[in-house]
């Protein structure tokens, strides 16, 4: 069988052409760098993305904290993601980089802050 | 001219990813008086409600959000003390002599400049600039606006939703909307292709089964107090509607993602005359201005796909300002009078 895809690994976003046999693929081509072809061979045998959202706070400087998943999560958990990412709230100060959820819903990736939020001070 | 006057050697108006690496690149040049003007509460600008990836690949050959890149500036701003940053700092005048009066909380200041660099950002196009007739009701946002509203504030504009434009916000924002349980009806483009990136067309909009018809505009905008439906209509080569093509969507919310332009007011008033059709300082360099020693990079020069490119064009425009007040170091600064008015706005 033969799929055309687009990679979405950076800007140039390559058009793809993939020949694969079940979820075995067997020859990209159209690719400008090497992502292209492990791309096309994920997006094929499990299709992957990071997931980035906000989650709510309470008591620090931001509203909302952004965050994202440390690693790609399957496509199809996406908005099983979200339902557990809506529960959260934050509290206490984080840094960039802190891990909030661990191994969110038993995926393998960790729900990670992306910005610093410090404890929210009174304002003049 | 009220209240005092400070003078400065190297200032910076944003905070966002141009000025931060505006202000990293003129201290590497050697400048070691450098004010960055923020007006928000933070540093990084727009960055900070782009909590998507897709920054950094070409510069830190990672893969980053909106907030994660910021981070990394923000965190050598912060360790480098011949920068000063004032946030919550908004400039609301210039002077052609490079004169900037700003606001901070509870006070008015004049700043004399003896280089200037505007990395002011840029602003979305609204409804209005595309003229889409019919009513005026609540629910239409431009795109980045309904991203600050969820990314930020943490509210939810709307429940149903058709995206006019194809810009990148936009369909960054369908992705948004739709896994905070939005309905996207659909993404309309004028044009025969995405005027966004190819893989935000993929990851954001093709992903969710959203459906996007390219060569159709949105020919009237119904609905009393909110908005209830649009009116769709398929447009030939010459962006002519097509007699029977019109079809209706029901809607509560319409985001508009129909470009950017540079947002240059303060240059302007300064005297700067601008490019009519791009709002681009016109010059005879890039970064540059008919103002000696006034400069300006990022989006508020000219609207980049992507924000390592802002950081590419204002590192360039960073070292500019370092080579100008190296060669004006031997003239004699003079202080600008006290009496002197900035312009008055046209």
């Amino acid at each position: 069988m033969q799929k055309t895809i687009t990679c979405i690994e950076c800007p140039a976003g390559c058009t793809l052409a993939v020949d694969y046999e079940g979820c075995i693929v067997q020859r990209v081509s159209g690719e400008k760098c090497p992502k292209g072809a492990e791309y096309a061979k994920n997006e094929i045998q499990n299709p992957q993305r990071i997931l980035t959202t906000a989650v709510l706070c309470d008591g620090l400087e931001v509203k909302m904290l952004a965050v994202r998943t440390d690693k790609p999560i399957p496509k199809q958990k996406l908005f099983e993601a979200m339902e557990a990412v809506r529960t959260i709230r934050v509290n206490a100060p984080v840094k960039a980089g802190e891990t909030i959820v661990k191994d969110l819903l038993g995926l393998g990736a960790d729900l990670v802050a992306t910005r610093t939020a410090a404890r929210q001070e009174k304002q003049i | 001219m009220t209240g005092p006057m400070i003078e400065r050697e190297l200032v910076i108006v944003g905070g966002g990813p141009a000025g931060m690496a505006a202000a990293l690149a003129a201290h590497g040049q050697g400048v070691r008086d450098i004010l960055l003007i923020e007006r928000d509460q933070f540093l990084g600008g727009i960055l900070n409600q782009c909590v998507h990836t897709g920054f950094g690949l070409t510069y830190f050959k990672e893969v980053l959000t909106g907030p994660e890149y910021a981070d990394r500036f923000v965190t050598k701003i912060n360790s480098t003390p011949a920068i000063e940053t004032s946030l919550r700092t908004f400039a609301v005048a210039l002077s052609r002599t490079k004169v900037l009066t700003v606001i901070k909380p509870g006070r008015l200041q004049n700043i004399a400049a003896r280089a200037l660099i505007m990395a002011t950002g840029c602003r979305e196009k609204t409804r209005e600039m595309i003229h889409i007739p019919g009513t005026r009701p609540a629910g239409i946002f431009p795109a980045g606006l309904a991203q600050k509203l969820i990314n930020v504030e943490g509210l939810l504009p709307g429940n149903e939703v058709v995206i006019v434009g194809s810009g990148d916000i936009g369909l960054i924002m369908a992705r948004r909307f739709t896994l905070e349980g939005a309905k996207v009806r659909a993404v309309i483009e004028i044009e025969s292709a995405s005027r966004g990136l190819v893989r935000n067309l993929t990851q954001c909009v093709y992903d969710f089964d959203i459906p996007v018809y390219f060569n159709h505009m949105i020919s009237r905008i119904h609905g009393k107090d909110r908005v209830e439906k649009v009116e769709v209509v398929k447009v030939d080569g010459q962006r002519r509607p097509i007699p029977g093509s019109k079809f209706e969507l029901s809607c509560d919310t319409l985001l508009v993602s129909v470009g950017l332009i540079p947002e240059n007011e303060l240059i302007e008033m300064a005297g700067v005359r601008l490019d009519e059709k791009t709002n681009s300082p016109v010059s005879e360099a890039p970064n540059t201005t008919a103002i000696p020693g006034l400069f300006v990079c990022g989006n508020a020069y000219k609207v980049y796909d992507v924000a390592d490119s802002v950081t590419a064009d204002s590192q360039l425009c960073g070292r500019l300002a370092a080579e100008y007040l190296l060669k004006i170091q031997g003239d004699s600064f003079r202080p600008l009078s006290p009496l002197e008015k900035p312009c008055k706005r046209r």
